[in-house]
């Protein structure tokens, strides 16, 4: 965080969630960005275009004929050295799935901005986390933003921690909500930038070395090489801290794991990733006003899953778990995942499914009936029951 | 063999190059092809279908098979346009 009195080399540029990501795209100047629009991410590579074209990066920008082929071309791309960059949402990130877990398998540190949208069908174009969510088990490490703010620094850590560790990151934003919505964003100049990302310097690669990659491995390896992953996650959960205090001394606005509001002496809780934080904080600041101990506990780092950090700051408390993805047939993702955190007094609410509104009143409305003891244990928000 | 644990194998299944030449996959055939010397007439038809590619050439002769990488798959056998390929019990 900032001293006082010290002066940090930031400006401010209106942004939306997509333009905050082209920008630090921009600004990272990744080796190769191949990729296939489609909304609500396709702005990023609009932008990104247009900052290829106007001569402002040195990328190598790939027009691909599918998502498939986007996270292919990303795939050779990485391996023979580069440093490598795409974007996606929904079904786009359906069709990249069989590339997926290849790039985190061949431990390939690509950063992919995902700009959450629900799956088809029925086909809609609006927010919910299903897509990112569908994927979360294929060895990405998985960040999400509340705002374009969050966006924009997310992308440079991501960088850092991706190739730090060896492993490919998925950065989430809301679609519509935070990608279409301009806000004041803190952006940190080229130069720091450039120094804060360095350059990628991998081990072995393609073009350099005689090297196979990708090669079979039955009986005999093949459960070696994941327990490679899991040693790398958990290398991952520490280096993300370190990379985010590190991005906390040259651009405000990093809250580590998870970004606490008014959460220590809180007797009920919202746990909420991205977006919604921001409509938590709005009504946590007015029941506050009127006596109420209200707090949020907003997730930033999904996968690793920073489960004894969580279990500490939702010690005692009633907690209420907000997932805007549902896991049909079994719990929600987040839910699941903060019970398994060891927290019990806990309520599960299911919200904002194909981009449903959900409103200061319904928030304000499970906070004090969570209060009184009225919540059930798992309850649909904004649903025709 | 004995073989390594996970800290002794590199990330991503990075191999120096070239280890199928150590991984000899021979044995997983059935029948082998037998050639006939006597009738070759070295057209290298085999050598270039051989999905294996392991049927040696040295000045434009058509050496004996490699079977320590072939497969049996008969190819060669088919392919071959005087039939100068048996393929025979392993
Ligand atoms: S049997 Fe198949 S693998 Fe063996 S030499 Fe003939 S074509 Fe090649
Ligand atoms: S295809 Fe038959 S004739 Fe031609 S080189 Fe092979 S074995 Fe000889």
């Amino acid at each position: 965080m900032y001293k006082d009195g010290e002066e940090m080399k930031t400006i401010i540029k209106a942004l939306t969630g997509n333009g905050a990501a082209a920008y630090a795209m921009k600004q990272i100047n990744p080796d190769v960005v191949a990729a296939y629009p489609i909304t609500p991410s396709t702005q990023i590579m609009e932008d990104f275009s247009m900052y290829h074209a106007n001569g402002l990066v040195d990328s190598d920008l790939i027009r691909v004929e599918s998502e498939h082929s986007a996270m292919s071309a990303c795939v050779g791309a990485s391996a023979a050295g580069a440093r490598v960059m795409t974007a996606t949402s929904s079904q786009g990130l359906g069709y990249m799935f069989e590339v997926l877990p290849v790039v985190s398998g061949l431990r390939l540190p690509i950063v992919v901005n995902i700009v959450n949208r629900s799956l088809s069908a029925p086909l809609n174009i609006h927010c919910d986390h299903g897509d990112s969510m569908s994927a979360r088990d294929l060895g990405w490490i998985q960040i999400y933003a509340e705002d374009a703010q969050e966006v924009y620094i997310n992308n440079l850590l991501a960088i850092r921690l991706a190739e730090k560790v060896k492993l490919p990151i998925m950065l989430m934003q809301d679609g519509f909500i935070t990608s279409h919505c301009v806000i004041g964003v803190d952006v940190l100049d080229d130069a720091t930038v450039k120094k804060f990302v360095g350059n990628y310097n991998p081990e072995k690669t393609l073009l350099k070395d005689d090297i196979t990659i990708g090669t079979l491995a039955l009986t005999d390896y093949y459960f070696e090489f994941r327990l490679q992953q899991i040693k790398a996650m958990n290398e991952a959960k520490k280096e993300f801290i370190k990379i985010d205090n590190e991005l906390n001394k040259i651009i405000k606005h990093s809250t580590g794991y998870f970004e606490e509001y008014k959460l220590k002496d809180a007797k009920a809780a919202i746990v909420v990733m991205s977006s919604t934080a921001g409509a938590v904080k709005e009504v946590i600041n007015d029941l506050r006003s009127k006596g109420k101990k209200v707090g949020l506990l907003k997730l930033r780092l999904f996968r690793p899953f920073p489960y004894e950090e969580i279990k500490k700051a939702l010690k005692g408390k009633k907690v209420i778990v907000m997932d805007r993805s549902i896991s049909l047939g079994a719990n929600c993702p987040l839910y699941s995942e903060i019970k398994n955190s060891g927290v019990s007094n806990i309520h599960s609410i299911i919200f904002g499914l194909g981009g449903k509104n959900i409103y200061d009143e319904d928030i304000k409305d499970i906070f004090e009936r969570a209060l009184k003891n009225k919540l059930k244990e798992i309850e649909y928000i904004g649903v025709r029951e | 063999m004995k073989l390594k644990n996970f800290r002794e194998i590199k990330e991503g299944a990075v191999l120096e190059a070239g280890t199928s030449i150590e991984n000899k996959t021979g044995g997983w055939k059935t029948f082998r092809p037998e050639v006939d010397f006597k009738k070759c007439i070295h057209c290298m038809r085999c050598v270039i279908y051989c999905p294996d590619s392991c049927i040696p050439v040295k000045d434009k002769k058509r050496l004996g098979t490699n079977l320590n990488y072939c497969k049996g798959c008969a190819i060669c056998e088919e392919e071959c346009p005087i039939k100068c390929i048996k393929m025979v019990r392993k």
